[in-house]
């Protein structure tokens, strides 16, 4: 008897809530949350987001949920009751998964003028792109001065004997950058991909299963002995920045050719409660103001091209003309394939 | 009648004292468990599974690996745990105390030691860093059994003629055997569901079924792929932990154990020398990786930049406050909860209570994707739990209950029940006979567990890097970040981090470890 009236009086409080839930639909959040992946959530400060709640008035939460394809999974278990408003992380290699799960509600930003057009995958705008960054092979510039030697143009220079045993890569099965790589191989040599890594295995290319592990343990510049790595092109900027001692120039540079393009995504995810709102959140992040905080905070590329890129990043890096990049649809075709296939060629 | 009612009494407390436990696991492992696997398994077509050759051979890997990580851990602590156990000498707390110090580090810092080492690549090197993180568990749950053995026993052999080795295998290794058991069943289940080590360290040739749920999960999202695989595990896992948990009973021995101060002696003549050399020899071996990220953090004024203001990350020290409470608030769940179950454990011997104690552990033999994605559809009901910062430390102590229990059950079975008889015989109540009797080891032992709770939080393990959570900013996290950014700023502000880590872990464990209850080992 006392169950049943708990009970009742339970599901009336629940009815209650959730009409008042829909009644404040049409208002304005107190707050909006961002879900994203752990390193976007590792930069935002209470500065951050300060611009957008002092002009409406609403507060944002960033919830961190692993990594990028992390991310994209959570969302997708999630779709029928979110854990937040904007989805934030999404990149090329994903994106084809997010969209067919039906995870955004469209959002055309205002801002979208100011964007290059190549980064804009999504006719429908259900995703807006925010940053870009290049996954490209980086070089210690001194071992290479010690050495005599140039360092490698072109992807084909890789498999050249001279550069033999010098450059260290990342499993594309566990780390973004190793896929990024992978992904430049297949747009340069299409079918011939394979091939391509048994030549670079035979000259003896290293693997490992992540970025910090290829530059921190293999890199000659933390005391390994590869002087070529897959980093970013945002790196050499990242080495004087965050310098022991200040330093003039960047100690490595980056490789121009083979640079692989990946492109961060936010949309509004689509049973959040106010999609009004999330979409403006959306705007704020390609305003100038939020953009230009972006090189030096996350230490990728703006998406919004009026925004000036920091001198550090001016001065070390290159942002390359035509980089590769692959139709995410293809890529989520064929991801499974490939990686099977690159593991079989680079297995002894 | 009187003696009925209290009969009655008694068998209610342990109902209530049990809800506390299956409360907690139910809601917090088995029902997003359940979720999580039921909606994987329904879209699973067998045959997809059947035709992966390969994934049987992961299966094998993962199975022997961890096999033989637990034996190669069991005896490389060997010497060390029968050392600070039985012996009394300067420094033994501080042994005691530094030992666990591997169990905290980031994997990911320990594999960048081991490859400036060298050892990296083959399945040495994912053994040795098993060893590595794993030599704690044995050194203090074996270690905490092994110093409450009364040496009379082993004397009373010894005076009747045996050799000493005979005493050793007859005597002290039947009486270890239930604590051994269960530091073995840690071990293994640890090293059956490796993940960053087996990534990091062992290259991309070898995967343990940790490994491939995670790529079948989030690189692939072939869920129900990843949820059979799960099932496998949990399957795999629990057939173990029964036989362990059946085993261990069958073997637990009721004995009068003796206050540590009396089994502690100043090691003399020859065995002094051995002790030393057992002591240095497994200290100066587990120092080698962590000795490297001291030695590169103070080359690079890595500590100067722990109190410097970044613009992006904040004062990286600002993150040990944080670590410092969630830990706290962990162990305070995982001692209530694991107290519990422990005491239901050790009282009752029934075939519930028995499933009880197995599915105690399965949070450690678990997947974390698989414990995370549950979460993720299970947890919005009746409270949205999900992106809670509450969830940081339920996570956790989800992690830790195992430990508490481990560490108490063997204690609690080795109470003799005469003593008990005994204590209500003269007219103590239920309650006295309680406080008087098993507090005292139960205090003991849950301080064990206590350590072991409060340094799995600390080092947060990775149960909890697949759920999401509101961003705070915790030690091991702030080590991956500046572990993600390149410069030599970041990399030595990230060891230096990790050296301190592992300071305050030491530091936390010689106070645990020197608070005790004022009655302890007074029987």
């Amino acid at each position: 008897m006392t169950t049943g009236r708990t009970l009742t009086l339970l599901t009336v409080v629940a009815l209650l809530a959730g009409c008042n839930g829909d009644g404040e639909t049409a208002s304005t959040p107190d707050t909006l949350t961002i879900v994203s992946h752990d390193s976007f959530a590792d930069g935002v400060t209470d500065e951050t987001f300060a611009a957008f709640t002092q002009e409406t008035g609403i507060a944002v939460e960033v919830v961190a949920a692993g990594d990028a394809g992390g991310t994209v999974n959570q969302a997708i278990l999630t779709r029928d009751n979110p854990l937040g408003d904007v989805l934030f992380g999404v990149d090329d290699t994903f994106l084809s998964r997010a969209l067919e799960e039906d995870l955004f509600t469209p959002h055309e930003s205002e801002n979208l003028a100011s964007v290059d057009p190549s980064l804009v995958l999504d006719a429908e705008h259900r995703v807006t792109p925010i940053d870009f960054g290049d996954v490209c092979l980086n070089y210690d510039i001194g071992w290479f001065d010690d050495a005599g030697l140039e360092p490698p143009q072109t992807l084909d220079d890789l498999v050249a004997p001279e550069y033999a045993g010098l450059l260290v890569t990342e499993d594309p099965a566990s780390s973004s950058p190793g896929l990024a790589f992978l992904l430049a191989t297949v747009d340069r040599y299409g079918e011939d991909w394979p091939g391509y890594w048994e030549s670079l295995v035979a000259n003896d290319v290293k693997i490992v299963s992540d970025w910090d592990t290829a530059y921190y343990a293999d890199f000659t510049r933390y005391g390994g002995d590869r002087p070529l790595v897959v980093s970013y092109a945002s790196s050499p900027p990242a080495e004087v920045i965050f310098a022991e001692e200040p330093l003039d120039s960047a100690p490595t540079g980056v490789v121009a050719d083979g640079c692989y393009r990946q492109i961060e995504f936010a949309g509004v995810l689509a049973n959040g409660d106010y999609p009004e709102a999330s979409g403006e959140l959306i705007d704020f992040m390609l305003s100038p103001e939020f953009q230009a905080e972006i090189p030096t905070t996350w230490f990728v590329f703006p998406a919004n091209e009026e925004v000036e890129l920091p001198e550090v990043f001016a001065d070390n890096t290159i942002v390359p003309g035509d980089p590769a990049s692959i139709d995410p649809a293809e890529i989520a075709a064929n991801r499974d394939r490939w990686l099977d296939l690159w593991r079989q060629v680079v297995t002894p | 009648m009187a003696a009925g009612g209290d009969t009655l009494t008694i068998r209610r407390g342990l109902w209530a004292v049990a809800a506390v436990p299956v409360v907690f696991i139910g809601y917090l492992f088995v029902y997003p468990m359940a979720r999580i696997l039921w909606l994987g398994i329904s879209e699973l077509r067998l045959a997809d599974v059947l035709v992966e050759t390969r994934l049987l051979r992961v299966a094998w890997f993962t199975l022997w690996q961890a096999a033989a990580s637990t034996v190669l851990t069991l005896l490389v602590a060997a010497p060390l745990t029968w050392a600070v156990s039985r012996f009394e000498f300067p420094g033994r707390r501080l042994a005691q105390a530094l030992v666990i110090v591997p169990f905290v580090l980031p994997t990911v810092v320990v594999g960048t030691a081991f490859a400036a080492l060298g050892w990296r690549g083959s399945v040495w090197a994912i053994l040795a860093a098993h060893v590595f993180f794993n030599v704690a568990v044995v050194v203090r749950t074996v270690g905490g059994m092994w110093s409450r053995i009364d040496r009379r026993v082993e004397e009373a052999a010894a005076m009747l003629g045996a050799a000493p080795r005979a005493v050793f295998r007859t005597i002290t290794v039947p009486l270890l055997r239930p604590a051994i058991i269960a530091a073995a069943s840690i071990v293994f289940l640890f090293t059956f569901t490796s993940f960053g080590v087996v990534l990091i360290l062992g290259g991309f040739q070898y995967a343990t079924l940790e490994v491939e749920i995670y790529r079948q999960a989030v690189t692939l999202f072939d869920l129900p792929l990843a949820a059979a695989l799960a099932l496998a595990q949990l399957v795999g896992v629990s057939a173990l932990l029964a036989i362990y948990s059946r085993r261990q009973e069958r073997t637990a021995s009721s004995l009068v154990l003796a206050s540590e101060t009396a089994t502690r002696r100043r090691p003399v003549g020859r065995t002094r020398a051995t002790v030393a050399l057992a002591v240095a020899g497994t200290l100066g071996l587990l120092a080698i990786p962590p000795g490297v990220l001291v030695a590169r953090a103070l080359g690079h004024d890595g500590f100067g930049r722990l109190v410097a203001d970044d613009p992006v990350v904040g004062r990286p020290i600002e993150s040990v406050p944080t670590s410092l409470w969630f830990g706290l608030a962990a162990t305070v769940i995982a001692v209530v909860v694991g107290v519990c179950a422990a005491y239901v454990v050790s009282r009752r011997q029934t075939r519930l209570s028995h499933w009880f104690d197995v599915v105690l552990m399965l949070p450690l033999g678990t997947s974390a994707v698989t414990i995370g994605f549950g979460f993720l559809i299970a947890l919005d009901v009746p409270i949205d739990l999900r992106a809670s910062l509450a969830l940081i430390p339920l996570a956790h102590a989800l992690v830790a209950v195992p430990f508490v229990v481990r560490a108490m059950v063997p204690l609690l079975r080795s109470i003799s029940p005469a003593v008990r008889e005994a204590a209500a015989m003269l007219g103590a109540s239920p309650g006295r006979v309680f406080r008087h009797i098993d507090l005292p080891i139960v205090a003991r032992a849950a301080l064990v567990g206590a350590g072991f709770a409060f340094v799995v939080s600390l080092g947060e393990f990775g149960a909890t890097s697949f759920v999401a959570r509101p961003n705070t900013t915790t030690v091991p996290v702030m080590i991956f970040r500046l572990l993600g950014r390149p410069g030599l700023g970041n990399f030595a502000a990230a060891l230096a981090l990790a050296t301190l880590l592992g300071a305050i872990t030491a530091l936390a464990i010689i106070a645990i470890d020197r608070f005790r209850p004022g009655d302890m080992g007074t029987f």
